[in-house]
């Protein structure tokens, strides 16, 4: 498939009104709001177009399978820092990138956003155009790219990204602590303030686990410091791909799932239901059928923010609803970016 | 103004407003009609409402030691000086947060967080001067990004107003605000999208140590491989800059920071982290320059070593300050494999102009500072100093890179939006600009250009081989 003919899809559709819904391998269209409108499959549109390991840059089209291109990444001893969740084997770049979801080293390495240098697009009228670049720093115009981070297709089809890749760590380690939530909370954001090698955290029914990474003499100093049980090796990677897969038996079942974002240090939540902790206590996944309003007001008291991940009844709004002067600088964004309104409507939030 | 402003913070005699006529960027200047410094959230709320109210433009300004003319007053409206927004409002060391005023500069707020370990990372050379909301409104980076990132990386929310007077809270402290990231886009924005009033940063633990190599190499080149190689081998480097031969002659006579005055080119690679960290990371760094040509190279041996070392690169500013009337300094970026041929061309524009150009280079992040010396009051000099940026910035471009790493085009670069982006994409951040700023009030006339300015400029893009607007007229 060349970009012509997406462009041109985009430009009859915005012609005759028709809603698109672009759609990867479809491993997140449980995410976000119920999707609509007309297939526009990217998978036909892929490929990594540039990588140069020394330049620590990625480009590549949105259709790539997310798994051949971490491949190609570690085939030079370099990964995506950001761990992206797959959620399936045909997860695609374009996909993650529309997402922004990050995975388990989030607290400590950064976000997908944090490693998007570059964008192109294919906005609402069919127009091609590229936003930041492939080099690290990039002050010219709006930071657009960064912005295309998490927008769900709703402001164009990312047809193309660039971004940073980091070396993979030497070494890593996982170790297994057993502390009430509101310690090991405590625990998480005071290790996290000081100099040790902390790339993850998952805290589940009494059990805190944390992954090291880096240099073997830093990972023998910082074992000293946090005490604790070591997992072996096979047994670690498992589990940390289990809570980025969501294959962690805490995922399994029908329960509404709650992805509930705070200040990593606000103490645990008075909600019911079970919960699985990350990043260092600003990640709270939580299982509950509490009523949405609920759940979101105690995300709000302590300055967060709660989305509906995974629920078969999404009618309360997938995200958290935006305050006013927000929510028309998006509607006025979505505007510039798609005036006939047909780019994934409704995914992110109803008017957009 | 005066009706909910303090005497003192209106000004508009001459003799008051002249100090605010450029920021670092000296070679343009206009006085500004009216000063207004608000100290409290409110008044700057009005200041914005009645601005608009009456269409008179607002250039909201921190410290002014940007270097792009981002600051530079409007002749027919107010320049904002949100300099009396001085307090560190609340330091939180176990969510390592600090939560402060625009006009907080950006050293304090390390100073602030020392005494629990942690600091904020973004260190542009200007740190004991700029300001917090200018690095916001830049994206400031500094000798270190390459490692923790540039302001977009280290800020969770901004807190401010927009033209109209209304609040805005941007980003969160908690991860991942729903909605679109208007804090990736508010930060770099150059002022002309929101004032900011407040600003929560992330804090990091301070390295226990942290040791610098200084390697020299006899060719320019062989330098831009090293860099590569020492990436290549799977190593961050802390910091990872590079200085030329005229860089490290004036900075030497400025600072004494013991630079090999013989060498083409040195290199400076910090190591961070734990000691035992940081001696396993230099003995591999030492192995990899060893290997890529090194000619001599020395350790810091201890702290005060270290900071002497990285005060000759943060101090190359104004040491060539010194030994030339004026310079102009450029902020280039390129994919670093393309180091050798840019610095070549750097060469040849030299001769081109006559005029001389010692460079610094952000090595990590492929981030140029080639600093053209000129002197202002022979004629012709800052012309021809502009042509020789223009070339420069323009070669950046066609090697795959962009016309500003991190000091923002402002007004100086404005001319070469045209070259980086197509007409389409700079039509859409003025849209964008529109749906914050509808009546295009707030700092007016930078960073973006429209496209008539480009049709007169005389370089828009041409995309195959077609002029996009030919309907526009060409000067």
């Amino acid at each position: 498939m060349s970009l012509e003919s997406l462009q041109t899809a985009i430009r009859d559709a915005a012609a005759s009104g028709a809603q698109l819904r672009l759609r990867g391998g479809g491993t997140k269209d449980f995410y976000g709001n119920a999707p609509r409108g007309s297939i526009i499959d990217t998978r036909a549109y892929a490929g990594i177009v540039s990588y140069e390991p020394t330049e620590l840059v990625v480009t590549a089209r949105c259709g790539t399978a997310l798994s051949e291109l971490e491949s190609a990444l570690e085939g030079e001893g370099q990964c995506l820092p950001f761990e992206p969740p797959h959620f399936g084997a045909q997860a695609t770049l374009g996909g993650c990138v529309a997402a922004g979801l990050s995975g388990p080293r989030r607290a400590s390495a950064g976000a997908l956003r944090d490693f998007l240098l570059g964008v192109k697009i294919v906005d609402g009228r069919g127009r091609v155009m590229s936003f930041g670049g492939q080099v690290m720093k990039n002050v010219a115009g709006y930071d657009v790219a960064r912005m295309i981070a998490g927008t769900l297709g709703t402001l164009g089809l990312i047809a193309e990204a660039s971004l940073k890749v980091l070396p993979r760590a030497p070494a890593e380690l996982s170790l297994r602590l057993e502390m009430p939530l509101e310690r090991a909370i405590e625990a998480m954001n005071r290790w996290a303030g000081r100099p040790l090698p902390i790339t993850a955290t998952a805290w589940h029914e009494g059990e805190l686990t944390l992954r090291l990474s880096g240099a073997d003499v830093a990972l023998r100093s910082a074992r000293q410091a946090l005490g604790g049980t070591a997992l072996d090796a096979a047994q670690a990677q498992a589990r940390w791909r289990a809570v980025r897969e969501h294959t962690h038996p805490f995922f399994a079942g029908n329960e509404p799932l709650w992805r509930i974002a705070v200040p990593s240090a606000a103490g645990p939540l008075a909600l019911e239901g079970k919960t699985l902790v990350e990043w260092s206590g600003g990640l709270r996944w939580l299982r509950s059928s509490a009523e949405a309003g609920a759940v979101r007001d105690a995300a709000r008291a302590v300055g967060g923010h709660a989305t509906l991940f995974r629920a078969s009844d999404k009618s309360a709004g997938a995200f958290m609803p935006l305050p006013p002067v927000l929510a028309r600088l998006h509607r006025e964004l979505k505007n510039v970016f798609d005036p006939a309104g047909i780019l994934n409507p409704g995914r992110l939030y109803p008017e957009l | 103004m005066r009706a909910f402003l303090p005497a003192r913070a209106v000004l508009y005699e001459e003799e008051d407003t002249r100090p605010y006529e450029c920021d670092g960027l000296t070679a343009y200047r206009r006085l500004p009609m009216v000063v207004a410094l608000p100290e409290t959230e409110e008044q700057v709320r009005q200041v914005l409402q009645t601005c608009a109210a009456m269409g008179v433009p607002v250039v909201p300004r921190g410290a002014g030691t940007g270097l792009s003319g981002g600051a530079l007053p409007p002749g027919d409206g107010i320049l904002l000086s949100m300099a009396k927004f001085m307090r560190i409002l609340r330091v939180d060391p176990l969510a390592r947060i600090a939560v402060v005023q625009p006009g907080v500069r950006n050293a304090a707020i390390s100073e602030a967080a020392a005494p629990f370990g942690l600091y904020y990372a973004p260190d542009p050379s200007s740190q004991i001067a700029c300001t917090i909301g200018g690095n916001v409104a830049e994206n400031s980076g500094g000798v270190h990004c390459l490692k923790y990132g540039l302001t977009v990386h280290n800020v969770l929310r901004l807190r401010g107003f927009t033209i109209n007077g209304e609040p805005v809270e941007i980003g969160a402290e908690a991860p991942d605000a729903p909605g679109y990231d208007l804090l990736a886009l508010a930060i770099g924005s150059e002022g002309m999208l929101v004032v900011v009033t407040e600003v929560t940063v992330k804090l990091l633990p301070q390295p226990q140590f942290a040791k610098v190599i200084m390697a020299s190499f006899d060719d320019l080149e062989v330098a831009g491989r090293a860099v590569a190689e020492v990436i290549a081998a799977g190593i961050i480097p802390a910091g990872l800059e590079m200085m030329d031969r005229p860089a490290t002659h004036a900075v030497e006579q400025f600072v004494g920071a013991g630079y090999d005055l013989d060498a083409a080119a040195i290199l400076l690679c910090e190591s961070d982290g734990t000691p035992e960290e940081v001696e396993d990371e230099i003995k591999r760094i030492r192995e990899v320059l060893q290997r890529a040509g090194a000619s001599r190279m020395s350790e810091s041996r201890s702290e005060a070593e270290r900071l002497r070392f990285w005060s000759g690169r943060k101090a190359a500013f104004p040491a060539v300050g010194r030994i030339s009337p004026d310079y102009y300094c450029m902020d280039g970026t390129i994919p670093r494999k393309r180091l050798g041929e840019v610095l070549n061309f750097i060469g040849q524009m030299e001769k081109k102009y006559g005029l001389r150009c010692p460079n610094v280079f952000h090595a990590g992040d492929g981030n140029l500072h080639p600093l053209i010396l000129f002197d202002a009051n022979k004629p012709d000099e800052l012309h021809r100093a502009e042509q020789f940026a223009a070339e420069v910035l323009e070669k950046c471009i066609e090697v795959g890179g962009t016309i500003t790493g991190e000091h923002g085009v402002g007004i100086e670069k404005i001319n070469q939006m045209c070259v980086q982006f197509r007409p389409e994409e700079l039509e859409l951040f003025l849209a964008v600009k529109r749906a914050f700023d509808p009546a295009g009030l707030l700092n007016p006339g930078k960073a973006v250009p429209t496209l008539a300015r480009c049709a007169e400029y005389g370089r828009m893009r041409v995309q195959r081989g077609k002029l996009a607007h030919p309907e526009l007229p060409r000067f």
